[in-house]
């Protein structure tokens, strides 16, 4: 189940950043902070050849003990953080997948309201029951 | 318990008052009510008033709570013999109109109260919420006092309205229920078993024309109800929107052999079918059945647009409506086209919302979330920047009444068969689609009917959407024929009542006051708008740089002449030309002074024309209003143009004969414009330096104010280090 969901700028830094346990949000907060490494450096290794050819979803970036991070990046290097907790064995990579599919949904949907300066912090309604669905509902 | 006694007292009160007139029977009421009234003060000491159609509404719906077995004598007795044979069961005082409840010994069953509670598509810590309220979790059951606040207090809850005790004390349109077709669709699968809402029967006789037909199909209504209820939240009083839908449900049940004003039943009947084939899913039914019945509401609208809804803060009146219209206009003048979200931004942000609240607005309207604003979103965002702007809060989903295929059909309200099928656009159809052949929809609804029975599954649901979707899309070449119609509609909407924009409702008002920023009020554009045309344009160029698309063309026929007239006067009296000015002036003071500068110089052209014969009232007028610029120069730019005019004039009148020569007038004018233009940017400028000169000077003191107190302030600091210095030496 997804315990938190992040969405990180250009700039690497957070747009959107989200935990189901309140308690460790800290702990969720340094783990995204740190995947960021992992995430340029699938993003470098990949996006040698052309941008076009490097996939959005990134996989796996990497696990702990705990749980699994996943990554995904939009062509406007605008990322997606999503910490999954082992526990949940279903989950599947396509699950994954189309978990990040919507997120980029509705942040595009974010994106389309010209209220919104990209840069802001996001404070969509829709965007946070989207995101809240995703997490309780994989719980 | 203390329910058992006052239930015992209430059957023997019962049998009493059906026996009596109401004078006995409010006694018995009061004994019975006053013991209930005591075990009831403690969770519902507010009194609950109901209307007629509340307490029908209410009672049929608990009536068929409790239904479970054959109390369907009871409640159709209930709703027959309104007046008598019922005890209140809350003190006399809580009682709107001799209302008729039931006895405390009927309970509504908690499952069905509870399916019917979720049916009205309240969340579910608000429905905790309510039971909490009414009372019925401390007492244990759902009696009807509990049930009726509960009912109370779900109108509250839809309406927008906090839940709370008080909220119920006001007048509240009756609660909507979604779906409950689904429980009586499982529960009575038999048609004989359905006790209906009977509540849509009252509303049928409130309902202006085709309610009497409905009388046949009652029987079959029965059914119905359940359709009726409505989901989105904040809506108008939802009687004439149920009335419909029972009625066209019930014309499915019977067969469709009850043929009445066709295309009100084509529609209700093609409607229904929908309903029913959806109603056992659950996440369908909603959609289709808010599309139903919005579409059925729109149809509804024509007839009930003068006594419904006056209070509810999500429908858009005509009047509005022609205000959006008119704004879409000024920012897109193609009203099918839409608005970019950079022009929204800029247009919206000038109603002084703050962001978050104006980007909260746009995420509610702009339902398909492509950054741009059709017309129905632009009413829809406008509407809500407008009741926010009244105090109004902003609701948590966009109310139905501002969906944007509601708006859509209600824009085309005046071709009232459109209206119906717009409902479909729900399930991916364009809007305006229309059904005329009554038989084709007649043929659909058998088909839907006939796999009414089978158990449908989502894909069927959605087969039997792309069923009638063909089937209504052979039946709709006419449809294009509306689409052409509409913008004609729309202007002739927006033309006819342009003037009525200036009317007094307060939500008017209070898109005027929206609008100030944005645009000033037309009014006081007529103190420019004279008959010339130069004046308009002059104003346009003036307002566009001002960046304010919402200043429409002042209304063109009719300030100027009242102005012209005006004129003829002013001639007489001298005051009576600088008045209407100044008071024109402050609101668009900066922006107009320069145009008016020029409007002064075309004012003054028509004044030798239109008073050459009074030439001599003009000339002594001109004195006059030379000296009053004299005294008050700021304030008054006009007047002091006027006063380079006039001296010009003057200059040139003399030289003129008494002949009301207009032509030799216009030499002069042009001659004139240029030199006065001329003093009047130099006036200006020193105007403006002087100003520039007192802030500078103020300025200046200030800042030398500050600079002696930091002088102050450093040779106190420096005495005091010189204090301490000595220690530390040493």
């Amino acid at each position: 189940m997804a315990v938190c969901i992040a969405v990180i700028a250009k700039e690497n830094y957070p747009l959107y950043i989200r935990s189901i346990p309140a308690e460790h949000e800290l702990k969720f907060h340094y783990t995204v902070h740190t995947s960021l490494d992992v995430v340029d450096e699938k993003v470098s290794a990949m996006g040698k050849a052309l941008v076009d050819q490097r996939e959005l979803y990134l996989g796996l970036l990497y696990p702990t003990e705990d749980y699994k991070v996943y990554g995904y990046v939009t062509n406007s290097k605008v990322k997606f953080v999503m910490v999954v907790d082992s526990s949940n064995t279903a989950l599947r990579d396509n699950e994954i997948r189309s978990m990040f599919r919507k997120l980029h949904n509705s942040y595009t949907d974010v994106m389309c309201n010209p209220f919104y300066n990209p840069g802001d912090r996001i404070h969509s309604r829709a965007f946070d029951n989207m995101v809240t669905s995703m997490m309780v509902q994989v719980c | 318990m203390e329910q058992g006694p006052a239930a015992a007292a209430g059957t023997a009160g019962a049998v009493g008052a059906a026996a009596s007139a109401s004078a006995p029977a409010a006694a018995a009421a009061a004994a019975a009510g006053s013991s209930l009234s005591g075990a009831s003060a403690g969770y519902c000491p507010v009194p609950l008033p109901l209307s007629d159609s509340e307490q029908q509404c209410y009672s049929e719906l608990f009536a068929r709570c409790c239904c479970a077995s054959a109390t369907s004598s009871s409640s159709s007795s209930s709703s027959s013999s309104s007046s008598s044979s019922f005890v209140h069961p809350q003190p006399p005082s809580e009682v709107g109109r001799g209302a008729p409840i039931p006895g405390p010994a009927v309970t509504a069953g908690a499952s069905q109260v509870g399916d019917l509670f979720r049916a009205s598509q309240l969340p579910a810590e608000t429905l905790h919420q309510i039971t909490e309220l009414c009372g019925a979790k401390r007492v244990g059951y759902f009696g009807p006092t509990q049930f009726y606040v509960a009912l109370k207090l779900i109108a509250a809850a839809q309406s927008g309205l906090p839940v709370r005790i008080e909220s119920i004390k006001c007048e509240l349109p009756l609660p909507r229920f979604m779906a409950l077709k689904n429980d009586s669709e499982i529960r009575y699968s038999n048609p004989a078993d359905l006790h209906g809402l009977k509540c849509q029967i009252p509303y049928v006789t409130m309902e202006k024309n085709s309610f009497k037909r409905m009388d046949d199909g009652e029987k079959q209504e029965t059914m119905s109800p359940t359709m009726s209820p409505i989901s989105s939240p904040p809506s108008s009083p939802s009687n004439y929107q149920r009335v419909p839908l029972t009625y066209g449900y019930g014309k499915l049940r019977s067969g469709m052999d009850q043929m009445h004003a066709a295309p009100y039943e084509a529609r209700q009947v093609a409607l229904q079918q929908e309903g029913p084939t959806a109603g056992s899913h659950g996440s369908k039914p909603p959609r289709l059945q808010a599309s139903l019945i919005r579409s059925l509401s729109v149809e509804r609208e024509p007839q009930e647009s003068n006594n419904n809804y006056p209070d509810d803060p999500w429908r858009i009146t005509e009047e509005q409506r022609e205000y959006y219209i008119n704004q879409f206009k000024s920012l897109q003048p193609d009203l099918s086209s839409f608005i970019s979200g950079s022009l929204a931004k800029n247009f919206f942000t000038k109603s002084k919302l703050t962001i978050p609240e104006l980007s909260y607005i746009w995420e509610l309207s702009d339902v398909d979330c492509d950054g741009a604003l059709t017309l129905p979103e632009f009413c829809a965002a406008f509407h809500l920047i407008v009741a926010r702007k009244n105090g109004y809060p902003l609701p948590e989903s966009l109310p139905q009444t501002l969906q944007p295929d509601y708006l859509q059909t209600a824009f085309l309200k005046p071709k009232r068969d459109c209206a119906l099928f717009d409902s479909y656009s729900e399930s991916s159809m364009t809007v305006n689609q229309q059904p005329r052949d009554l038989n084709r929809i007649e043929k659909t609804s058998m088909k839907e009917k006939a796999e009414l029975t089978a158990p449908a599954q989502e894909a069927n649901i959605d087969d039997k959407q792309a069923l009638k979707i063909s089937s209504v899309d052979e039946a709709m070449p006419k449809d294009l024929s509306v689409d052409p119609a509409t913008p004609k509609d729309l202007n002739t909407l927006r033309a006819r009542p342009r003037s009525r924009s200036y009317s007094n409702t307060s939500l008017e008002e209070a898109m005027k006051r929206v609008e100030e920023p944005p645009t000033p009020p037309p009014r006081p554009q007529k103190s420019h708008s004279r008959a010339s045309s130069l004046d308009l344009n002059k104003v346009f160029q003036a307002n566009a740089p001002a960046a304010k698309p919402g200043l429409l063309p002042p209304p063109p026929a009719l300030p100027p002449r009242p102005f012209v007239s005006q004129i003829s006067h002013h001639n007489t009296n001298n005051d009576s030309i600088s008045q209407p000015k100044p008071p024109g002036q402050p609101p668009g003071y900066g922006d107009f002074r320069l145009p008016e500068q020029t409007e002064q110089v075309s004012e003054i052209e028509l004044h030798p024309q239109l008073t050459r014969t009074p030439s001599q009232t003009e000339e002594s007028g001109s004195p006059v209003k030379k000296d009053l610029p004299h005294t008050q120069p700021p304030s008054k730019p006009i007047r002091r143009k006027f006063r380079p005019e006039n001296q010009v004039m003057e200059n040139q009148e003399p030289s003129v004969s008494g002949t009301s020569s207009v032509p030799t007038s216009k030499p002069h004018a042009p001659v004139q414009k240029q030199s006065s233009k001329q003093k009047k940017a130099i006036q200006t400028a020193i105007r403006k330096n002087k100003e520039a000169n007192a802030v500078l000077a103020r300025l200046n003191s200030e800042l030398q104010q500050q600079l002696k107190e930091v002088h102050q302030e450093r040779i106190a600091l420096e005495n005091q280090l010189e204090q301490l210095r000595p220690v530390t030496v040493l």
